[in-house]
């Protein structure tokens, strides 16, 4: 067979398959965040649909399909249309990046578990991410709505704020591992003591704070503060719309997830169980803190919020580099 | 089928150009500013050049775009408030100059063909002039002093635009 047919073939199916579990596992990922939660408050969270609730998913998905869809009549029609598919499309997208495993023999055929192994794969994360803020922009805007506006207004000051420390927390794993390559960054955390978790203790955490921000999740979740603004910037959305806003707020939580698994904690190494099962186990930790936070943490006030981004998490976010940096050189 | 890419990326990065001055809408005009900038980035990576297209589209579609919107949204223009000038003289003004920099435009590039020869260069070469690697050398050797005074210059900008705005520091 032709060998750029076949490269072209495997690709496809290496993107739909992912594309499919990455559905699937969002999809759980509500069932899981509502279970937990009711768990934490004392709840027993969705347990009527199927055993333990496990079907809620698929009733969720069918209400919203059967919702009516409603365009607000001094909405401007395409933007309006056009914005839950902005926020949703760079979620998806992101992950094509991001190793969840290593080479495997499928057929006679070498297959690396990764759509995409490009040497800037790093900031094509971070050009994608920076895309993701759109949909919630036009969002605010098309909706022609005060509560709409200021929520899509206030989600975009967040994401611009969050962004800096968000991409500098990042560069002291780049100056340590030297690639741009998220494969080669997975590579060189071969043993327990070699993840980059040891090594860059402080932007370990100034990433996730700032990945917390930048899915808008509590307790940062300013852009849709109930008790301010109805819903922040999806006020006006309603049916399948409303869907693809909480698909995508739940793709960024995963990828978020997961490059801190690939960044911080090896990726898909580890010991006796296969690369895959590694992959997902540590991504489900993050996951897990991220319901969990959601479940005991107030929200921020929105001067804190800002106040916190620029004095206190650029600062550290430069000094961590400048710690790197010098001991690097020592 | 690079050429074919070539020219559905040049004709929506056209289009959206002369979409973002036909726009009477601000935000309308922002967006598709953005899509010509993400298209350029397409562009650019069809070249090799993967980092200036991953540069491109962090700093100006993700970073610059999002203020000019922001600002925009901001001041909530109406559509009555942003349209085209009424006054006669600036349309004249504006074809013949725009006319004038067409001839330029076009001159320049007739002249410098002709006086240049461009070697082909294979899409290896591309590849290896365009990654991270070979950018990250060059600026920090051979290009290290521009480098270092552009990186003041902003930072001169950053320290003035904060003087400007806040009274009280």
């Amino acid at each position: 067979m032709n060998p750029t047919f076949l490269f072209i073939l495997i690709t496809v199916i290496k993107v739909v398959v992912i594309v499919h579990i990455f559905m699937f596992i969002l999809s759980y990922l509500t069932w899981a965040e509502r279970k937990l939660l009711g768990h934490i408050q004392a709840r027993l969270g969705p347990k009527n649909v199927g055993p333990f609730g496990l079907l809620q998913p698929i009733a969720d998905g069918i209400k919203l399909l059967f919702k009516e869809d409603i365009i607000p009549a001094q909405a401007n029609k395409i933007l309006f249309v056009i914005a839950p598919v902005l926020s949703f499309i760079p979620a998806l997208i992101v992950f094509a990046v991001i190793p969840f495993g290593d080479k495997v023999t499928l057929f006679g055929q070498e297959i690396d578990l990764i759509i995409s192994d490009i040497n800037v794969g790093l900031l094509y994360i971070f050009a994608i991410t920076a895309l993701g803020v759109y949909g919630i922009a036009i969002a605010g805007w098309a909706s022609n709505s005060k509560y709409s506006l200021l929520g899509g207004l206030r989600s975009m000051a967040q994401m611009i704020s969050y962004e800096v420390s968000y991409t500098l927390s990042i560069v002291g794993i780049l100056m340590l591992a030297g690639s741009l390559s998220l494969v080669d960054i997975v590579k060189m955390q071969d043993s327990f003591w070699h993840m980059f978790i040891f090594k860059q203790p402080l932007a370990f955490l100034i990433y996730l704070i700032c990945g917390i921000a930048e899915t808008n999740r509590a307790p940062f979740d300013l852009p849709e503060a109930e008790t301010e603004l109805v819903a922040g910037f999806h006020t006006e959305y309603s049916s399948m719309k409303f869907g693809m806003f909480s698909i995508a707020e739940y793709a960024n939580v995963v990828n978020v997830s997961a490059i801190a698994t690939t960044l911080f904690l090896g990726g898909w190494q580890g010991p006796y169980l296969p690369p895959v099962v590694w992959f997902l186990l540590k991504m489900s930790a993050f996951l897990f803190l991220f319901i969990w936070l959601r479940a005991t943490l107030p929200r921020f006030r929105y001067d804190q919020l800002m106040k916190f981004g620029w004095q206190v998490l650029l600062p550290l976010a430069l000094l961590n580099i400048l710690i790197t940096a010098v001991i690097m050189i020592i | 089928m690079g050429t074919i890419f070539f020219f559905v990326l040049a004709a929506v990065s056209v289009i959206s150009a002369i979409l973002i001055v036909a726009q009477k809408n601000a935000v309308a005009s922002a967006l598709y500013l953005i899509v010509t900038l993400c298209s350029q980035a397409m562009l650019y990576l069809l070249l090799g050049a993967s980092f200036l297209a991953v540069i491109q589209i962090i700093v100006y579609a993700g970073a610059i775009m999002v203020l000019f919107l922001f600002v925009i949204m901001l001041l909530n223009l109406r559509r009555d408030e942003f349209g085209p000038d009424k006054k006669k003289i600036q349309r004249v003004l504006a074809f013949a100059l725009g006319a004038v920099w067409l001839i330029q435009v076009v001159a320049v590039i007739k002249l410098g063909l002709s006086k240049m020869s461009l070697s082909p260069v294979t899409p290896e070469a591309a590849l290896e002039t365009g990654s991270v690697q070979t950018i990250g050398k060059s600026l920090f050797t051979e290009y290290l002093y521009p480098f270092e005074i552009t990186s003041i210059l902003l930072l001169v900008a950053i320290l003035g635009s904060i003087v400007l705005a806040k009274k009280k520091i």
